[in-house]
């Protein structure tokens, strides 16, 4: 059987070869080529214009703003959902009341596991539906009407949520209340992984840190977290690429897809914009190239870091 | 040949596939980025038309049974009228057929075609419309001037331009030539509850004097003077272009299209923003309005929250047809037009007593763009279907079946059945005259467009103060006038 190897080999991997050079790869390398064309995209007329789309990125304010707004997520996404999910899968796993004979989550875990993971079988539209009636900025607003009625909101002046941009600690408002509804939306998730991945430590080592004394504390920072290190590092990664994307939540969440007056633009609004309503595919090509060399940067650098040898048990 | 790894310590089954996980986690959202601008195919550089010779009977040269492929918005004006031009082609043309189809999504299914096989004709329209100025900057569409120049499907010895409103052509002109046709006619104003109005005995302003005199009384009745969508901020734009050039005259009109130095710093715009700024400042305008879509303010205003709001001539059609499920654009309670109430349009009010364009100005329009594509298979069908849109029979059936008037002359005429909303259309255009308000800059830059609504938002917010707003406009003009990718239209 030795002698047809890699014919046979082959033969299989023709196909999704194939499929895969045609559907992936060559849509990236021509968007790489265009990166350096001024083509407009209703037409196929394009000039070679060089490194000229790259060098407007760096002096176009509306793309800084979106890359600062991009870091923001980046640093505050990925520690508020896995602190979050991490504390919600300690207490459904091991947060139960001590001083009975095992190891147990807190009472009801399990229906408040299906409550957490709840948002994560909605679709995004449905969560946007959801919560621009929440945070619908006039009296009808189901948090403006609440707020209202209990005197906690003015009347005159009710909350704008998703359409304030005045600064929070620096940031504009509008993009701590994403935060809050995509926080809400994967944290639900991050909590089932990290439960798995709890369950899957084997309870004689808590009951050992128990006899010891250890306390729920204790037995938290010295025992859970650290065999849960490779999730959290893939949950790391994974968020982070959810906060250099944003684009559906600013999209569907935000007045002017990117507002008000630009203060929630992110990399994706920027890049559509240029490319279906300016009709500068070229230059949103280079946009998308910068973006994806930060990604794959950024990807590598966490992985990297996050790195260590892994307890068999 | 070796089966397994020389060293099984740094590969193990389950260090590969953790790797392997890893890799294409990182690989798969990061290339996303790169995909999302790919070309849409190879080059076909097909010459477009392949018509025939022309005849008076078959003025635009249609080739004897061809096919011609039409891709229509699927919005307010609904999927029934092109059903009457199809059959008017197809019956002059036999042998040749009419597919028509109907989407929402125009942009997102139109440029992916674009570069090698777009439709004959396209109505290019909605939220999701293709900027017109940016197809044409790139010889993505077709001179319209043969069927401006052909003979009108009911007589022969009329140009379709001729059968046209005044301003039609205009409207479409884009680089000194008509690369579309807009089809539907209507008119810009402010709407009120007539019957409300009667029942408290208040009179609807003639000036902002008027007008601020009102809405403290208003603010007494518990009711807020103004509405706006502010989610869409180009609904303020309107009533505020509107007062600007009611107030500078056509000159400072054409001064803010024709993109001059200092446009947006004279006075007329300064009194303007001021009177704007007024009206937000002391509390006229509905709490919250800074976040409504265009539906929930419409809804607001017809629940009788507040007493005016700006809107369009489509206001009434738009708010009795039935929701679209699921858009979150929608009224939580749903599009409902209270009985008795009387919906009623003025043109925007004066700005002073010496305003340069009398009480009465105001804009119509012709909007809702139809395009033929440079590379469509057939051109000449694409326009002789538009040719039978501009027939009698074509636009009396659109009117009728949409309650819109068309650009076809009289057009307005053939709308039938009462209701304050019609009644108060025609009134207002009539009340037009010579006095039209002519705002081209919108369709001209699609940098504009887009970038003018983030101050007009932030000034009805009360962020932006009149002169800030007033810097901010006229930095997005010169931006817009420095660059050298834009090409420049003017008007004279």
């Amino acid at each position: 059987m030795r002698h047809g190897k890699y014919p046979f080999i082959a033969g299989f991997l023709v196909l999704p070869l194939a499929l895969y050079v045609i559907f992936l790869i060559s849509p990236y390398v021509q968007t790489i080529m265009n990166s350096f064309t001024n083509w407009g995209g209703f037409s196929n007329q394009a000039e070679f214009v060089g490194l000229e789309n790259y060098k407007q990125l760096l002096q176009d304010d509306t793309f800084l703003k979106a890359v600062l707004h991009n870091a923001f997520f980046l640093l505050a996404l990925p520690v508020i959902t896995i602190l979050l999910a991490l504390f919600f899968a300690f207490l459904l796993n091991v947060g139960g009341r001590g001083g009975r004979a095992g190891v147990r989550g807190v009472f009801g875990s399990s229906i408040y596991k299906v409550v957490f993971f709840f948002p994560q079988v909605l679709s995004v539209a449905i969560i946007a539906v959801l919560w621009q009636e929440l945070y619908r900025t006039d009296a009808s607003g189901l948090i403006n009407r609440i707020g209202i009625a209990i005197g906690f909101i003015d009347e005159n002046k009710p909350w704008q949520f998703t359409n304030d941009p005045t600064p929070f600690l620096g940031v504009p408002s509008v993009l701590w209340w994403l935060l809050l509804v995509v926080v809400w939306a994967s944290v639900g998730f991050y909590m089932v992984l990290f439960s798995a991945a709890m369950q899957s430590i084997p309870r004689d080592i808590y009951e050992a840190a128990m006899l010891d004394g250890a306390t729920r504390i204790h037995t938290f920072f010295r025992v859970t977290l650290p065999l849960l290190r490779d999730s959290v590092s893939v949950a790391w990664v994974y968020i982070g690429f959810l906060a250099l994307d944003m684009y559906v939540w600013v999209f569907v969440l935000t007045p002017q897809q990117g507002g008000p007056n630009h203060s929630s633009e992110v990399f994706g609004t920027v890049m559509l914009r240029e490319a279906f309503n300016y009709g500068q595919f070229g230059y949103a090509c280079a946009m998308g190239v910068a973006m994806a060399a930060f990604a794959l940067v950024l990807g590598a650098l966490q992985l990297s870091v996050g790195r260590r040898e892994r307890i068999e048990y | 040949m070796s089966v397994t790894p020389d060293s099984t310590s740094d590969l193990s089954r389950r260090t590969v596939l953790r790797r392997a996980a890893a890799a294409g986690l990182l690989a798969t959202p990061a290339v996303g980025f790169l995909s999302a601008c790919a070309t849409g195919g190879g080059d076909d550089d097909g010459d477009t038309g392949g018509g025939a010779t022309t005849t008076n009977e078959n003025p635009l040269g249609l080739a004897a049974n061809s096919a011609v492929e039409v891709v229509v918005f699927n919005g307010g004006f609904g999927d029934k009228y092109p059903a009457a031009s199809e059959a008017l082609v197809e019956q002059k043309h036999a042998g040749s057929t009419v597919d028509v189809k109907f989407t929402q999504k125009i942009k997102t299914e139109m440029q992916p075609r674009f570069t090698a096989t777009p439709p004959d004709l396209i109505n290019n329209a909605g939220a999701d419309m293709m900027g017109n100025d940016v197809l044409v900057n790139q010889g993505a569409l077709l001179d319209l001037t043969p069927l401006l120049d052909a003979p009108s499907w009911d007589d022969p010895a009329v140009k379709v331009r001729d059968t046209l409103a005044a301003g039609t052509v205009d409207a479409g002109t884009l680089n000194g030539k008509p690369y579309a046709l807009n089809y539907v006619y209507g008119v810009f104003g402010v709407w009120y509850n007539a019957k409300l109005f009667s029942e408290k005995g208040w009179t609807p302003p003639k000036t902002f004097d008027d007008f601020f005199t009102l809405a403290d009384t208003i603010n007494g009745a518990g009711i807020k003077p103004w509405v706006h969508a502010g989610k869409y901020p180009y609904y303020m734009g309107w009533p505020l272009m509107d007062w600007i050039q009611k107030l500078g005259g056509p000159e400072q009109g054409k001064a803010i299209d024709n993109l001059e130095d200092g446009a947006w710093k004279t006075d007329a715009v300064k009194q303007v923003v001021t009177r704007i700024e007024e009206m937000v400042t002391k509390g006229y305008v509905l709490p919250g309005s800074e976040g409504l879509s265009h539906l929930q303010s419409q809804q607001a205003f017809l629940d009788g929250k507040a007493a005016f709001i700006p809107v369009g001539t489509w206001f009434e059609s738009e708010m009795s047809s039935p929701p679209t499920p699921g858009d979150d654009r929608e009224p939580a309670g749903g599009r409902k037009i209270p009985p008795g109430f009387e919906l009623t349009m003025l043109p925007v009010w004066d700005v002073t007593g010496s305003d340069k364009m009398p009480y009465g100005a105001a804009r119509t329009y012709a909007a809702e763009s139809w395009i033929v594509p440079t590379k469509a298979k057939n051109a000449p069908g694409g326009m002789e279907f538009l040719r039978a849109m501009l027939s009698k029979a074509g636009a009396a059936k659109f009117s009728e079946l949409t309650k819109a008037p068309t650009v076809v002359k009289g057009g307005a005429d053939s709308v039938t059945g009462a209701g304050t909303a019609l009644t108060s259309i025609n009134n207002v255009i009539k009340g037009v005259g010579d006095n039209t308000i002519i705002v081209r800059i919108n369709d001209w830059y699609a940098a504009f467009y887009e970038g003018h609504q983030g101050p007009i938002g932030e000034l009805m917010a009360g962020r932006m103060k009149a002169d800030k707003f007033m810097d901010e406009m006229q930095k997005l003009a010169d931006k817009i006038k420095k660059d050298p990718k834009v090409e420049k239209q003017t008007r004279t």
